[in-house]
């Protein structure tokens, strides 16, 4: 008998098809072509776009997005894993709670809160009135580095924290008591039994921040101010001010190279943990 | 009692307010295997939990050893627990959960490969070490569970209902198994089932427990021939279970009927419960037994015929390797022996 539910995968199919390959393969292909092809007739072939990108001037600025998203990422982590932590292990009620706290702020729209913190960080915001209100000299805090930072760990560490959780309440009870009965204590507990048990969970986490941290186009801009550009705000020029669409489209593709790269290095960490949390 | 290895005394432990123990009494002597035996919900595990610490009782006092244990966490008292689902550590080799408790101890590595290699040799499982959990079946899983508890060397093993997930088979090879090894090895088991026959297999004392409380305590042949009350009669195999008056020492009457039976000390006319065994129950010529009846039903079970005798109204289980059809008056006989009498319940 032939199986007929894979009948069903049809319009996903579909929609990948149209939404997703064939707009890769066009980036893929504006990136390999020269500004002057604008028909099928008068293509033309280069590979000057990626050439153009290896300048000090761009490199600086991808290395300055992927420092920056690494550190978000590692500032997420440390949060966001005692938190999930604290939630898993809280009673049911508690903890359905504080699981809503934690995805409230993402019913807002992601622009809004961005802006909020504007309005947090400003030279006449929240913090440098309260600076000046008890008599300190204001802070120069918003158009930096660290608002950019602080922006993605706001707006990222809910998919921190979700993955690590899931991996947490996953988690056995029964494996915890018998390490405990094996005469470990509540650290090496956590060392051996706990901590490698919910790395899938950190795991998914880590990409699930790293990617959008890295290609984020809003939060440098609003909260890094021109200075602190980073690879997305830089893209983002390229197609819409510049209207210069292959060099963009280069940019995208090496961009996409690096998180296939920065992604499966990861999963090389995850090899043979099967069991846990694997939202990726 | 000086050679108790675990005590609890008036133990009573609450959840949210309901008793689930209540005033548990329980000694257990080195080199004993006591096994704790209830229909589940009847407090065994918990007991069993407030052993190896993994509950504090809301009353009543633990002593290891002589020691005083309440407070005690798990990992520093010297039992181990082979828990009901296994909880192997699914991210190590099964050489490498076996070694959790010596590496705990931060033995030396020679020393720790020898042990584990000889308890893989004891389970038959030698070369099984760089294997992965999920890759194991349930009977070596379980085998693996045990291993990794008995390399630590404890002094008292407990076993949650450790064969509760393997098929008839397995079970009744593995029951042989864990027993010939407590004898081997000569450690004390605490050993939690519901399988009262698990339980009459394996045991040295049976503690047989129900709504939390400990109902009978004694050997299997104790428990079994002469169970105190209507609960313990009925749980440990089929019973038939009676009213009856004690008219002297050594004579009941039920059924309208007086038995000679080996009872006594009893009070004169008492009502008491009469309990007989469906084995004992022999199947004879019509007039050769006061016991006379109608057979309702037939159903054969294997080794034996499970029949239903009606006699004046109560329905009599028998198991015979004989049968008798359906219908047909037939004659019960037992000997004093097979009588059994308990005090009457509530």
């Amino acid at each position: 008998m032939k199986d007929k539910t894979k009948y069903f995968s049809y319009p996903y199919i579909v929609w990948m098809s149209i939404f997703i390959l064939l707009p890769s393969f066009l980036v893929l292909l504006y990136s390999i072509t020269t500004k002057e092809s604008n028909g099928i007739t008068t293509i033309k072939f280069t590979l000057e776009n990626y050439k153009m990108f290896f300048n000090n001037l761009y490199i600086n600025i991808l290395w300055d997005s992927i420092s920056l998203a690494a550190l978000s990422t590692i500032i997420c982590l440390v949060l966001g894993y005692p938190a999930a932590y604290i939630i898993a292990n809280a009673n049911l009620s508690k903890r359905n709670t504080l699981l809503f706290l934690c995805i409230l702020p993402m019913w807002m729209n992601m622009l809004l809160r961005t802006y909020a913190w504007m309005t947090i960080l400003g030279n006449n915001g929240l913090i440098n009135n309260f600076l000046e209100f008890i008599g300190l000299q204001k802070l120069n805090l918003l158009y930096t580095k660290g608002a950019t930072v602080m922006g993605m760990v706001y707006n990222f560490i809910p998919f921190m924290i979700l993955p690590i959780y899931t991996a947490l309440s996953k988690m056995d009870n029964g494996l915890i008591e018998a390490a405990d009965d094996l005469g470990a204590n509540k650290k090496t507990v956590f060392k051996k039994i706990i901590l490698p048990l919910s790395m899938p969970g950190v795991i998914s986490g880590i990409i699930m921040v790293f990617m959008p941290a890295v290609s984020t186009f809003i939060i440098p801009q609003l909260l890094g101010g021109n200075k602190n550009m980073m690879i997305g705000n830089l893209i983002e020029k390229l197609f819409i001010l510049n209207g210069d669409w292959n060099f963009g489209s280069a940019i995208s593709i090496i961009m996409m190279i690096i998180i296939l790269i920065s992604m499966s290095i990861m999963n090389k960490f995850d090899v043979d943990k099967e069991g846990g949390a694997r939202l990726w | 009692m000086s050679n108790a290895i675990i005590e609890l005394n008036n133990i009573i432990k609450k959840f949210d307010g309901e008793t689930v123990l209540d005033d548990i009494n329980l000694a257990v002597k080195e080199n004993e295997f006591v096994t704790l035996l209830g229909p589940s919900g009847c407090g065994k595990t918990t007991t069993l939990r407030i052993i190896g610490g993994f509950e504090t009782p809301t009353s009543g006092e633990v002593y290891f050893d002589g020691h005083l244990m309440n407070d005690v966490p798990p990992f520093k008292r010297q039992l181990n627990t082979v828990f009901q689902k296994y909880a192997l550590f699914p991210h190590m080799n099964v050489f490498e959960n076996i070694a959790f408790g010596l590496r705990i101890k931060k033995m030396d590595e020679r020393i720790i490969e020898g042990k584990v290699l000889k308890m893989l040799e004891l389970f038959n499982l030698k070369n099984f070490g760089k294997r992965r959990i999920d890759q194991l079946s349930g009977g070596q899983q379980q085998r693996i569970a045990i291993a990794r508890a008995l390399v630590n060397e404890p002094k008292v093993l407990l076993l949650d209902e450790p064969l509760g997930a393997l098929d008839l088979k397995l079970r009744k090879d593995m029951q042989n198994e864990l027993k010939a090894m407590q004898k081997k090895i000569g450690i004390t088991f605490v050993y939690v089932t519901h399988d009262q026959e698990e339980a009459l297999t394996m045991s040295d004392t049976i503690v047989v427990m129900n709504d939390g409380i400990i109902q009978q305590m004694g050997t299997p042949i104790d428990i079994y021939n002469e169970p105190q009350n209507a609960f313990v009669a009925d749980f440990i195999g089929e019973s038939n279970i009676l009213d009856g008056i004690m008219h002297d020492d050594y004579l009941v009457e039920f059924l309208g009927k007086k038995f000679e039976c080996v009872d006594f000390g009893f009070g004169k006319g008492e009502e008491i419960e009469v309990v007989i065994r469906p084995e004992d129950l022999v199947l004879t010529e019509i007039g050769t037994s006061p016991l006379e009846g109608i057979v309702k039903s037939v159903t054969f079970k294997g080794v034996h015929y499970e029949m239903r005798v009606v006699v004046s109204d109560f329905e009599f289980l028998v198991h015979s390797t004989t049968k008798a059809p359906v219908g047909e008056k037939v004659g019960l006989s037992l000997t004093p022996d097979d009588i059994h009498i308990m005090e009457k319940g509530e």
